[in-house]
């Protein structure tokens, strides 16, 4: 199963500078795995000390929030795409 | 005013400049945002996001909003240049909860102050939890404090 993973530029250093790549996953939380094992410390970026997608970053799945759709449960399919922005937020 | 050391400039022309001021109040008292992408430091494209917090001390980018902006940079081979939001009641400075969250390093933070008659807009880098200001220049000249910031 292939998944499209879109990086912003502020994670491109985990990438080696590409804008997109391939990890493999039934889940989200499979495909955040397998981009961590890939890209050491970009999948750590999605997620809190606890597991959970960290607060501040955004990822979508084929453009939808997945806070809207499973969280990290959510179910992919072959040529889905993930798309991952840190959230811009202030006061 | 607060103050910082300045590092380097932001470019605006006249048509983006009042662009962002015109969002600024057309939601006044509630803090807007949004994002500006161009080539070469050159501002070619204006993205207006929703503030989904809808407050008057906080701004959060609508995500979906969000990432359409961000495809749309990525289709015609733009690159972000400055994210704006509004203070309607503090000086253009960055706020603490602007310090906290500035993940776009690479981005100029741009703040346009409602909070005295005349607009006040201020640039700056925020990286690490570090101030450093860019000079905002207006169809190429200096933007200079108004008169009106007493503080």
């Amino acid at each position: 199963m292939s998944i499209e993973v879109r990086v912003p530029t502020v994670l491109r250093t985990h990438t080696d500078g590409e804008k997109r790549v391939t990890v493999e996953g039934a889940t989200l939380a499979e495909a955040i795995d397998d981009l961590e094992a890939r890209y050491p410390g970009l999948g750590d970026r999605l997620r809190d000390d606890e597991g959970n997608l960290a607060r501040f970053v955004n990822v979508y799945v084929n453009d939808e929030d997945v806070r809207f759709l499973g969280g990290q449960q959510t179910e992919l399919a072959d040529g889905d795409q993930i798309a991952i922005l840190p959230a811009v937020a202030g006061g | 005013m607060t103050r910082a050391e300045i590092h380097g400039r932001l470019d605006l022309d006249r048509d983006t400049w009042d662009e962002i001021v015109a969002h600024a109040r057309s939601d006044f008292p509630f803090e807007v945002c949004g994002l500006l992408a161009g080539r070469d430091g050159q501002i070619e494209q204006i993205y207006r996001v929703p503030n989904a917090a809808r407050s008057m001390t906080y701004y959060s980018m609508d995500p979906q909003a969000m990432l359409h902006a961000f495809n749309d940079m990525d289709d015609h081979d733009l690159e972000l240049i400055a994210i704006y939001h509004s203070h309607t009641h503090t000086e253009a400075f960055p706020s603490p909860t602007d310090v906290e969250l500035a993940t776009y390093p690479d981005a100029a933070y741009l703040i346009c102050s409602l909070q005295h008659d005349e607009p006040h807009l201020r640039a700056f880098d925020i990286v690490d939890g570090r101030i450093t200001e860019r000079l905002v220049h207006l169809d190429g000249e200096p933007v200079t404090d108004p008169a009106a910031d007493p503080a």
